[in-house]
């Protein structure tokens, strides 16, 4: 039949029912539709579809227009009752209530700091105005056939090609040495601060925020741009424009312009003074004569605008090899086929820190790894404390189910039902929220020094406040959800008669609530332990030498040389002093890495790469270095200028049996040498790298060049006395240079700080995650209690004991959570082996972490259980049947 | 007070729920008046008219049944009430007056009704 296939427009039927009166529209739409198919078959389909919506506007007539409901007037007092109502339920559980709201103020708190801690590492850099147009300049190529890049050091000949050739694709580019700390003295006054020397073009792409000068003061070439902390180290609080002053004594420079100090998230914040490339030049002659294969530049560029950094990375990638192709002596560098490419800004900070790997150029993605872990485990406190509070706010509201039905009887809306259980809950979403800015910002600064950053709370800025009413509305939301929606449905008659009871549905998801947080706690602390255990098994790992004592000064100026002799002389003058030596880099690290070392029986085809420390003759007994076959160097064996220690890791890696008295060819350009050495002495593997890495196979050879001097104490002397006597030395042989040192053992414990803090910050997490946990498990023990009160009363009059009854209430729990511990130990199992193995010094996991925490999460659920399940196993029957 | 004055499309809006009876509902009406008058009329202006003579006490009505093609809604079909059959013999009287005392045409209309 026709009829089925046509249908009165749908839109105009729509529009027709949105303005007519409700008890209207049934007679009036079949008035239309008789209407409609009359005119359809009479006249033509669309006549009839035209005269439908004609008929609808004629209904637009007053009788016919559904009135607007009446509003009511006093929605205020409403809401105000709503909120009394809240308050008053919040008051009469005061228990319920400063769990629920001091654990969701706890987690927010968590989630703030960490919020805080994010958002920092996220907007590393962004200080700079053009940000997402500053590059680095780095360097990748082919080694024994694998592709690597990430090598930021660069041949001085290439800034010359990049601004000659390439020059169009640059707005700025400008050269830089490495950052380091220099001297700088005013008169009288003299600190030692980091500076870089660069090209002029940088205050500019850096965008600068200038107090004093413009962003041309490195122009001269003896100028210098101090920042505003330096500034007033220097002056004081006077004009510091125009005030001359000596860089490590030795050049000349005049104020020409004073920063603003960069914030602490930007890559440049250490830097405390930047002094013009040309000076740079004028004193290291040596710079410009460099080739292509030595690697010490670092070059900084804002692309042009109207390109990107990956148009002006394909232009230039061939920039190096387009020049060395045909060039002679360069064959190794050639084989590597350099490619220049650009490091954006944006990744400075989070995926290239290249410091593990200088050699390797390995880029690490570590930090952004690190971000989004505690990122995680922000988020997963922040879900357990919202887990406890809807479950609790479930519990208690099973027990206001006569409530509703009551306010139904009385004529209450299902909508006004709705928005009581929902202000509720949001009343103690804004409660919790109030507490948590408040403890945020009391412990932000004992969170600053965990995490060793400087954060502030955002007080004023607009994402804070909108995350904030964000997270509110949703935390609000979802624990009101199940209150609102379902209790609001009872059937009044049912619960008032008390046939009703929750369902099983209820109560399943409160337990699988309950195992998931137990599950997230249980996992934070297994974690913790391990990374403890790690941390603490590297702390014992033998370090081959003796730190106790041993102190470190870098020979920062060129006063500090010529003067070995004099020093050694005077300060064993004043007896404090038991030994000192030279040495070519800190006993702490390991700077040189070299090749084209050959002795008997090397497999030609093997590149080996060994650590060389050159050290004067003293080193030796100086850091008490323990000998495994051989002898240290001496002053009585004029051979010993070509006799060499090696460690332990080194003679492995040469295939010797007994390394001493082999002869070792060794061939460098950069340590101009080509001779033999004769192996003296093997010394235990000494720690100087990364504690958690294989100790380098490590070279030790006399000669000149050494940048620092190492002093150790006499035993039994006072630390203090004996600084106090070395510092007079030094004053007096060495005057344009404060005296500045470094113990070895605190440049030691620094290595550990990354780890440490990780190990704080998952411990603080994993204590105030099982904390919580612990409070939702204690709320919902005593809600259990107490809705079996009539049947513990019943079994008590049977005749079952305290015991027993203890039992019977603990045994869920203690199920759910020996459940969660199952679901955990794999996850935290699997998580930490990962983690380990980063190092390749590392620790094994042990069953006993797992059956000891699994333990303890029993035992501390049994304690939160017990004081609720004894309280309620002692309640005198009489009592409980009696209540109603 | 209620206005008990007829209009004119009041007037035979009214003379046709009376002779359309038990079929008297509004698009029932609203053709009726198209195919007697000639006159298009839509069934909301009609349906507004008929609201209006029922609070003036003139119809009362009630939900009749429902037929298929009207999508199984029912229908609102209207009555005269004693008081309309007043008002529409009022108004009937009145205009005889009026004619009886117009010369031209008194005597010569015959109107047994």
């Amino acid at each position: 039949m026709a009829r089925n296939k046509i249908h009165p427009p749908r839109l105009a039927q729509r529009l027709l029912r949105t303005f007519l009166r409700d008890d209207l529209s049934d007679e009036v739409l079949g008035d239309l539709e008789e209407k409609f198919y009359l005119t359809a078959t009479r006249r033509s389909q669309f006549k009839a579809q035209l005269n439908y919506w004609y008929q609808v506007f004629h209904y637009l007539r007053p009788f016919a227009i559904r009135k607007s409901k009446p509003t009511y007037s006093n929605h205020f007092a409403m809401y105000q009752s709503y909120f009394k109502i809240g308050w008053r339920n919040l008051l009469k559980n005061k228990g319920y209530s400063v769990i629920n709201i001091g654990g969701l103020a706890v987690g927010m708190t968590i989630a703030i700091l960490i919020g805080l801690w994010v958002y920092h590492e996220l907007s590393f850099n962004k200080y700079h105005k053009n940000y997402d147009r500053i590059a680095q300049v780095m360097k990748g190529g082919t080694r024994e056939g694998t592709l690597f890049s990430g090598g930021l050091s660069l041949p001085y000949p290439l800034i010359d090609v990049l601004k000659t050739s390439y020059a169009a694709n640059f707005k700025h580019i400008v050269e830089a040495l490495q950052p380091r700390e220099y001297i700088l003295s005013s008169g009288e006054t003299k600190i030692s601060r980091t500076g870089q020397f660069l090209g002029a073009g940088l205050p500019e792409m850096l965008s600068l925020e200038m107090l004093r000068g413009n962003w041309n003061c490195l122009q001269d070439p003896h100028s210098i741009l101090l920042s505003a902390s330096a500034a007033k180290a220097l002056y004081g609080d006077a004009d510091p424009t125009g005030k001359v002053l000596k860089i490590n004594t030795e050049m000349d420079v005049k104020v020409t312009g004073v920063y603003r100090d960069l914030p602490h998230n930007t890559k440049f914040h250490d830097v405390k003074f930047f002094a013009p490339w040309e000076l740079a030049l004028l004193h290291n002659a040596w710079i410009k004569d460099q080739p292509w294969d030595n690697h010490f530049l670092y070059i900084y560029c804002e692309i042009a605008p109207n390109t990107s950094f990956e148009s002006v990375s394909k232009m230039i990638v061939e920039a190096e090899m387009k020049v060395i192709d045909k060039m002679e002596n360069l064959s190794e560098l050639i084989a590597q086929r350099p490619r220049i490419q650009l490091l954006p800004m944006s990744d400075w900070h989070l995926r290239a820190d290249f410091s593990h790997f200088p050699n390797y150029g390995i880029p690490d993605s570590g930090p952004v790894r690190f971000v989004i872990l505690v990122a995680t485990i922000g988020c997963f406190v922040l879900l357990l404390a919202c887990i406890n509070f809807m479950n609790l706010s479930t519990a208690r509201s099973e027990k206001r189910a006569r409530e509703v039905g009551i306010r139904k009887a009385m004529g209450s809306f299902r909508k006004q039902l709705v928005s009581q259980f929902f202000s509720e809950s949001y009343l103690v979403v804004i409660f919790a929220f109030i507490l948590a800015v408040t403890f945020s910002f009391i412990a932000l600064p004992w969170f600053n020094s965990l995490a060793d950053k400087e954060l502030i709370m955002p007080w004023t800025y607009h994402w804070f406040w909108g995350c904030s009413l964000g997270f509110i509305l949703i935390t609000g939301l979802v624990a009101g959800s199940y209150p609102a929606l379902y209790l609001s449905s009872f059937n009044p008659i049912k619960v008032l008669k008390g046939t009703y009871r929750t369902g099983r549905s209820a109560s399943i998801l409160r337990k699988v609530l309950v195992v998931a947080q137990f599950t997230v706690s249980v996992t934070l602390i297994i974690s913790t332990i391990i990374v403890y255990n790690q941390i603490v098994f590297a702390k014992n790992r033998p370090v081959g030498y003796t730190q106790v004592g041993l102190i470190m000064v870098q020979k920062k100026s060129n006063d500090f040389y010529g003067k070995t002799d004099e020093l050694r002389n005077e300060l064993k003058k004043t007896g404090v002093v038991e030994e000192i030596s030279e040495s070519g880099g800190p006993v702490t690290n390991v700077w040189s890495n070299n090749d084209g070392f050959e002795w008997a029986g090397k497999d030609p085809n093997l590149k080996h790469q060994f650590g060389t420390l050159g050290v004067s003759t003293e080193y030796g007994k100086t850091v008490g270095w323990q000998f495994v076959e051989g002898r240290d160097f001496s002053q009585e064996f004029v051979s010993d200028s070509s006799g060499i220690v090696i460690n332990e890791t080194a003679a492995k890696d040469m295939g010797l049996e007994h390394p001493v008295g082999e002869i070792i060819h060794w061939k460098n350009r950069w340590w101009n040498v080509d001779k033999d050495y004769k192996i003296i002495g093997v010394v235990k593997d000494m720690v100087m790298k990364s504690p958690y890495e294989a100790t380098l196979p490590t070279i030790f050879l006399l000669n000149r060049q050494h940048s620092y001097i190492n002093i150790k104490i006499a035993p039994g002397v006072d630390t203090k006395t004996a600084l106090e006597q070395m510092e007079k030395v030094f004053r007096k042989l060495i005057p344009s240079a404060p005296f500045e040192y470094q113990f070895a053992d605190q440049q030691y414990a620094l290595k550990f700080a990354k780890e440490e803090r990780i190990g704080k910050l998952a411990s603080t997490f994993g204590t105030l995650a099982v904390l919580i946990s612990c409070l939702g498990l204690f709320g919902l023990a005593s809600f259990v209690a107490e809705q079996r009160t009539k049947e513990i009363g019943i079994r008590k009059v049977v005749g079952a004991t305290v015991i027993d009854l203890w039992q019977m209430l603990s045994k869920d729990f203690i199920l759910l959570v020996l459940l969660s511990c199952l679901v955990a130990s794999p996850i935290a199992y699997y998580s930490l082996s990962k983690w380990l193995e980063n190092y390749a010094y590392r620790t094994e996991i042990s069953c006993w972490i797992f059956g000891i925490v699994c333990l303890c999460a029993v035992i501390i659920t049994l304690l939160t259980v017990s004081f609720q399940t004894i309280k309620a196993a002692m309640m005198n029957p009489v009592k409980s049947l009696k209540s109603e | 007070m209620k206005e008990t004055r007829l209009g004119e499309f009041e007037e035979v809006i009214l003379l046709l729920v009376g002779i359309l009876g038990e079929q008297a509902y509004a698009f029932r009406i609203a053709e009726e008046f198209e195919s007697q008058t000639g006159r298009a009329v839509s069934i909301g202006a009609t349906h507004s008219t008929l609201d209006r003579l029922e609070n003036k006490g003139f119809l009362k009505s009630e939900m009749g049944s429902s037929t298929p093609e009207r999508g199984g809604r029912r229908k609102r079909i209207f009555t005269i009430t004693a008081l309309g059959k007043r008002v529409l013999k009022e108004s009937r009287d009145f205009k005889m007056a009026l004619w009886g005392q117009y010369p031209a045409f008194a005597g010569k209309l015959n109107y047994e009704m």
